[in-house]
């Protein structure tokens, strides 16, 4: 990480962007109605962005609004819409207290674990130049370095990943349509 | 900012895991997997300052998947629907030994 002294300004948003995200996602966990739990992880989703943005990731932090709050938090919302979800007998879907103990002992587990992994040390060797990055957006613009590996170093990723979104368009209209028109040809 | 990132990354995880394992409405339940693949992509990002962009390329990749993933699951969330007419995961019990 850079070791030089980083603005006092920079460091509050975000301790504050990371504090809401986490607010936010708690509170999104603990609302009985699927509307008001995804509007709470739309926000979790824009502090992230935020977030992105002060890591020096601006495009990564636009395609997070775009894609995720704005595209597949959208899709979630119109399913919610179209089962008509969120009334009463539909409201309490919490699990018993014994669901409830075993859930925070993994999470704890999970955190301790994490937690620990954080500590391993990665060679110095691997490490950019302090401030690599944000020269490297200064020079070239938000989206330059990542379209260069993205389109030389990844392309075949890229090209493949067209094919699964072809297969999951292909799969959902598969899945969405009703049996009765299916037998019907 | 490496260390703090990989904290809250850690705590939105965690909170994603506990979300899934306490509730039972299956699309809260995706939601939480969603929550997880975010917390996965901000240590991504918070690496990519540090070691390189590629990083964020990999991010947007996540991204990609998360988005096929939420168009089949939801499919398959509406098939279950008109199945049981519930989204209730206790109900889905076909497969439960």
């Amino acid at each position: 990480m850079p070791h030089n002294e980083l603005p006092l300004f920079y460091v509050f948003h975000f301790y504050l962007f990371g504090i809401i995200a986490v607010a936010s996602a708690l509170t999104f966990v603990t609302r009985r109605s699927p509307v008001a739990a995804a509007l709470w992880l739309v926000n979790t989703m824009f502090s992230l962005a935020a977030m992105y943005v002060l890591l020096d990731a601006h495009f990564i932090g636009v395609i997070q609004v775009l894609v995720y709050a704005g595209a597949i938090m959208v899709v979630f919302l119109f399913v919610i819409m179209l089962l008509n979800l969120g009334h009463a007998s539909e409201v309490n879907d919490a699990r018993g207290m014994g669901w409830k103990l075993t859930a925070g002992l993994v999470g704890l587990a999970l955190l301790a674990q994490v937690f620990a992994l954080t500590r391993v040390r990665v060679p110095e060797a691997l490490e950019l130049p302090e401030n690599a990055v944000a020269n490297q957006v200064a020079a070239q613009g938000a989206i330059a370095p990542v379209a260069g590996p993205l389109f030389n170093q990844y392309l075949l990723a890229f090209e493949v990943t067209s094919v699964l979104l072809l297969a999951a368009v292909v799969g959902a209209v598969v899945l969405g349509k009703r049996r009765e028109s299916a037998h019907a040809r | 900012m490496l260390a703090e990132s990989l904290f809250f990354s850690a705590v939105l995880f965690t909170i994603g895991v506990v979300g899934v394992l306490t509730r039972r409405n299956a699309i809260i339940v995706f939601m939480c997997v969603e929550l997880m693949l975010n917390a996965v992509n901000l240590t991504f990002v918070a690496f990519a300052q540090v070691y390189g962009v590629a990083g964020q390329v990999f991010v947007f990749f996540v991204m990609t998947v998360a988005a096929a993933e939420a168009a089949v699951g939801l499919a398959i969330i509406i098939a279950l629907f008109r199945h049981r007419q519930t989204v209730d995961l206790s109900n889905i019990n076909l497969l439960k030994g």
